[in-house]
């Protein structure tokens, strides 16, 4: 049984390594990849899945 | 509350806001514009019933468009796309704030390279060339040196989008190593920083170091009023200190209308996410009492109507007995 506190592990689309994610994790967040720092979308929760994130794009910004 | 959040990405600023909303108990509609469709009447987002819905698009031409769809079919929605619109584009932004004397950067826009070398030579060196459209400090030009004018303007004249063919040539300020950003909402401070570096370009994207700033009267004037030009809303106000560092007077360079406020959130005792929340649920409110009072109005134009079409029939009925 997994708890709100309980880290997220997924699968690295990059690598294939597992990594931990917040506890917390958002669909939609980025995540920073642990191995190679590539950003990471998370696309779903159930099961967490993970892609990699898009280009920066020149409107980008706030 | 039903609050619905517009996104493409989720960043640290999504994340504090959505924790603070969940916290209050609102049902939050995450839309990720990405995903759907604006048809002219309707949209795939599940929008119905929704009392408010807050536009955190990473691209600007994204929460452009999504916003006037959602606008056009009556969904309340901050900030609105006019807001949008003005803060979307540096030259609309600068003209915006002159018209309401604020006092902004001297700028001139010009379409070829041949007129922008001329408004170049006009401010002198150095002078400062931005992208219309952009963020975060990217492709700014500090301009030293004629040759560099040149090579800069045929560059974005043969590389760029043809944005970059309008060619925004602001003077440079010569501002104490730092600039503040004021987050607001409707003219009304939340928390204020300056962002300082060694660099020329000072944003908190570029590395900036952050502290907190305490807003004095004119900051606050120049604030409101910089809110209202623009049309209001949630924003980032960007101000430098003009004279040095705490000379009082300031010059209004930008205001951003999907504002982030982590770095807010770190160098200011704030709770930010919360007082942005306070004033969405605030937003929500007047939004549904001014449908609330349309309605009224509505029902009080059908009871005229109706008033009318009595008043009418009874003529009619006094011609007919008459």
């Amino acid at each position: 049984m997994t708890t709100e506190t309980d880290p997220v592990l997924a699968e690295d689309p990059i690598t294939g390594e597992e990594i931990e994610l917040p506890a917390d994790v958002e669909v939609g967040e980025i995540i920073d990849s642990p191995v190679t720092g590539t950003e990471l979308e998370v696309i779903s929760l159930d099961p967490v899945t993970l892609e990699e994130a898009p280009e920066l794009e020149e409107d980008w910004g706030e | 509350m039903r609050i619905g959040i517009l996104y493409s990405r989720v960043r640290r600023d999504e994340k504090l806001l959505l924790e603070e909303l969940r916290d209050r108990g609102h049902d939050v509609e995450k839309i990720d514009v990405r995903k759907q469709r604006f048809g002219l009447e309707s949209t795939t987002a599940n929008v119905a019933d929704l009392d408010i819905v807050v536009d955190r698009c990473l691209s600007t031409s994204r929460s452009l468009y999504a916003t006037k769809f959602l606008d056009s079919y009556g969904v309340p929605v901050v900030n609105s796309p006019e807001t949008g619109d003005v803060c979307a584009d540096k030259a609309k932004n600068s003209l915006a704030l002159a018209e309401a004397d604020v006092p902004t950067p001297a700028t001139e826009v010009a379409f070829t390279k041949e007129a922008a070398m001329e408004a170049i030579e006009s401010f002198g060196y150095p002078c400062v060339l931005k992208p219309v459209v952009g963020s975060w400090g990217r492709l700014m030009a500090k301009i030293d040196t004629r040759s560099a004018a040149e090579a800069i303007l045929e560059h974005k004249e043969t590389l760029g989008h043809y944005e970059h063919k309008v060619f925004y040539v602001q003077e440079f300020v010569d501002k104490p190593g730092r600039d503040i950003r004021v987050v607001a909402v409707d003219g009304e401070p939340i928390a204020a920083m300056t962002r300082s570096s060694d660099h020329w370009l000072t944003n908190a994207a570029k590395g900036g170091t952050t502290a907190e700033f305490e807003i004095d009267d004119r900051a606050l004037d120049l604030v409101e009023r910089a809110s209202d030009a623009v049309g209001g809303g949630m924003l980032g106000i960007d101000l430098m200190e003009v004279g040095g560092e705490d000379s009082g007077e300031y010059t209004v360079h930008e205001v951003n209308h999907t504002v982030e406020f982590k770095a807010l959130t770190e160098a200011s005792e704030v709770d930010v996410p919360a007082r942005v929340v306070d004033w969405l649920e605030t937003k929500a409110e007047a939004f549904a009492a001014d449908a609330a009072g349309s309605d009224g109005d509505a029902i009080d134009a059908d009871a005229e109507d109706a008033d009318a079409e009595d008043a009418d029939a009874e003529d009619a009925a006094d011609e007919v007995v008459l």
